[in-house]
């Protein structure tokens, strides 16, 4: 095993990790603030990829498409929120859970119901194409750097905006005590639909990026929004830093895992044998992971309300 | 004189009436409508429809149920079909774990089940049963295929598959026909989507090849990750990560790929062509090999129930074993243990037009059995 190839592994851990955060940012804002768990998020992220390839297709540019995903998934947010999501506030959990899901299967039969049961096609614009050689020999498709370069972004422009403006210092108002901004004269119910919104729109867009690598189909949601959902467990339910670490953590730990693990049992057993047991293993990895920081933190690295 | 003319009235009649059958069949059809992976069970049920369709036949009435790729469902509704809706015959399962679910249970009441699909090694063997007919393939054929086919052409392959029984059934089918060397061995997980530390690791290797096993989104998600890798090795795979109803999604990456099976739409005979064209009319898409396996279930199952009675259990099993339809494969006919022998060839994915599909370039086996016919015993 060379060192580029191990550099290779860390980009593409890193790569994954930003992904998940941007899945994982929109999730733990809006449970932080509103304390509601949105089961629905992966239709969001599904939303963005279908609205990315649409337009992409009928267009020809990626950029539209992207723009479009942002767009598509925003207003599908502000739109759940209105009609269904402000009923639930009041509600238990069970209640919440209930209902996103209801949302997910309406989601994903209208989506088929729409584009049809086969996935659509969507390919990585023309200008990030292609792989770039790193220092030490190793060479990196410029698409994925692009990835964790927007991750990036995104985490920056979270902790101005949640830091900085006027906007965040009300959504931090809202996750430490709802009531009291809402008697200070805050308009609650649009505060509610913009961290909607915002939550929607990074799915849309982390759909969209991930749709041009993968594949765009009906359910695709599903699998990211359990990973999501174990970052924001790892990081601390509603803090934004904790989902970014988490979303790391997880990020490194499947990929590293998924890499090394057969190669460690390949060791001292037949290699047909440590490729079995290795990937049985790794995917156990994250959650081992996750059950080892409960443990010992039951509230995650950095809970925001504890 | 009187009997003489009622009996060839009678003789007439049935004449006339021409495809009616002895006696009305009632088929049960389970497959994935919903879902990942639905449009493979899309594609099956719309195969299967156009060949009752074009033969006429009022006698046959089909209740067909989305299993949503779920066992536990399949079960269920298996469980209803045989019980309320008293069907003669089912079919329709397209994945391996779902047919596990179902399949035993449903021959072991006397149903007769006939495989579009899924062909887990389970029941070629040991497992086998008379009430079990397979008109796909057994699990390991199309694998088998390549790994034959790569001996010309490679001497050290990477080879990956999913972690689940029929990735390893995969993995060990390849290995079986091929002599070259393993650069790499890998399990994936089932569903995964990004496999940029798997292509890493290809890059890494001195593989001169790459075979893989991934079917349904999984390998639209590979093959685009592929060719933006920059990695150029030459691919290729069972037809499942490259067939009809994935090539649109995958795109141009596609191009140039050898993949197995044991059909392609433009092998050079006549059912084949009434089958491309009427599926094409009928749908306005290509179709897939799902889509010719059911079209073939559904014509054997008309081909039988033209000789004898679907009540008459063992005049029906012969008039199926009999195999007396004109497949889209070409030759067709049923081993021992009810698995086909058939041709398996290599197809390259080309550019038609504006539309990718493939085409047949090279013959990997000529009436290929599968390896577990031995072990049946019945």
């Amino acid at each position: 095993m060379s060192l580029t190839l191990f550099i290779e592994q860390i980009l593409n851990g890193l790569q994954f990790g930003v992904m998940l955060f941007l899945m994982a940012a929109g999730l733990t804002l809006i449970f932080g603030v509103m304390g509601l768990i949105n089961l629905a998020h992966g239709s969001l992220f599904m939303v963005g990829a279908f609205a990315c390839a649409t337009v992409a297709a009928a267009t020809g540019s990626f950029w539209l498409g992207l723009v479009a995903s942002l767009a598509a998934a925003a207003a599908a947010g502000a739109l759940v929120e209105i009609l269904v999501i402000r009923r639930l506030y009041e509600r238990d959990h069970l209640d919440q859970v209930l209902a996103t899901f209801a949302l997910i299967l309406i989601f994903s039969e209208g989506t088929r119901w729409v584009f049809g049961s086969f996935p659509l096609y969507l390919d990585i614009p023309q200008l990030l194409s292609g792989a770039v050689h790193l220092p030490g020999g190793a060479q990196y498709p410029i698409y994925r750097l692009a990835v964790i370069g927007v991750g990036i972004a995104v985490a920056i422009g979270l902790y101005l905006l949640i830091g900085k403006t006027r906007l965040g210092m009300r959504i931090r108002a809202g996750e430490s005590d709802r009531e009291m901004i809402g008697a200070l004269g805050i308009d609650i119910g649009t505060l509610y639909t913009l961290v909607f919104a915002l939550g929607a729109a990074l799915a849309g867009l982390a759909g969209a990026m991930v749709g041009a690598l993968q594949s765009v189909q009906v359910g695709m949601g599903e699998p990211v929004l359990i990973l999501a959902f174990v970052v924001i467990v790892i990081g601390g339910i509603g803090s934004i830093k904790g989902a970014l670490i988490g979303s790391i953590l997880v990020g490194l730990t499947e990929t590293l895992g998924r890499f090394l693990l057969p190669h460690f049992f390949g060791l001292f057993m037949p290699n047909s044998e440590a490729a079995t047991i290795g990937a049985a293993l790794a995917s156990m990895l994250i959650y081992i992971v996750m059950a080892l920081i409960l443990a010992f933190r039951p509230q995650g690295l950095f809970a925001a309300n504890a | 004189m009187k009997k003489l003319i009622a009996a060839s009235l009678f003789a007439l009649s049935a004449s006339v009436a021409g495809n009616a059958f002895a006696e009305p069949v009632k088929i049960g059809m389970i497959t994935t409508l919903s879902g990942g992976g639905a449009g493979l069970g899309i594609d099956a049920r719309d195969g299967f429809m156009l060949a009752i369709e074009q033969s006429g036949n009022k006698d046959i009435e089909i209740i067909t149920e989305d299993d949503a790729r779920k066992p536990e469902l399949a079960v269920q509704i298996a469980d209803k079909m045989i019980q309320s809706d008293k069907v003669d015959l089912m079919t329709g399962i397209i994945w391996s774990n779902l047919a596990m679910a179902v399949v035993p249970s449903a021959t072991a009441q006397d149903v007769i089940y006939l495989s579009v699909n899924a062909g887990p090694s389970a029941l070629a063997g040991a497992g086998c049963s008379p009430n079990y007919f397979n008109v796909a393939y057994q699990n390991d054929n199309f694998h088998e295929a390549m790994g034959e086919a790569a001996n010309k052409d490679f001497k050290k392959t990477f080879i990956m598959a999913p972690n689940y029984p029929a990735g390893k059934d995969s993995l060990t089918g390849f290995k079986r026909f091929y002599k070259g060397e393993l650069a790499g061995e890998v399990y994936t997980k089932l569903g995964q989507t990004d496999y940029a530390a798997e292509i890493a690791q290809i890059r890494a290797s001195d593989a001169d090849s790459v075979f893989i096993f991934l079917p349904g989104g999984m390998g639209v998600a590979f093959t685009k990750q592929y060719a933006q890798s920059g990695v150029d090795l030459p691919l290729m795979g069972p037809a499942f990560s490259f067939s009809q109803d994935v090539l649109p999604a995958i795109g141009d990456a596609a191009l140039g790929v050898k993949n197995s099976a044991s059909w392609a739409y433009d092998l050079d005979n006549e059912a084949n062509k009434t089958f491309v064209e009427g599926f094409k009319e009928a749908y306005g898409r290509l179709p897939s090999v799902y889509a010719a396996q059911a079209y073939d279930t559904a014509n054997l199952i008309l081909s039988a129930a033209g000789k004898a009675s679907v009540k008459d259990k063992d005049a029906f099993r012969a008039a199926l074993k009999e195999a007396d339809f004109d497949s889209v494969r070409g030759k067709f006919s049923f081993n021992s243990n009810n698995h086909p022998i058939q041709d398996f060839y290599v197809r390259e994915v080309v550019k038609d037009g504006d539309t990718l599909t493939n085409k047949i370039v090279s013959t990997a086996f000529t009436d290929h059995q599968d390896a577990y016919a031995a072990e049946c015993k019945m």
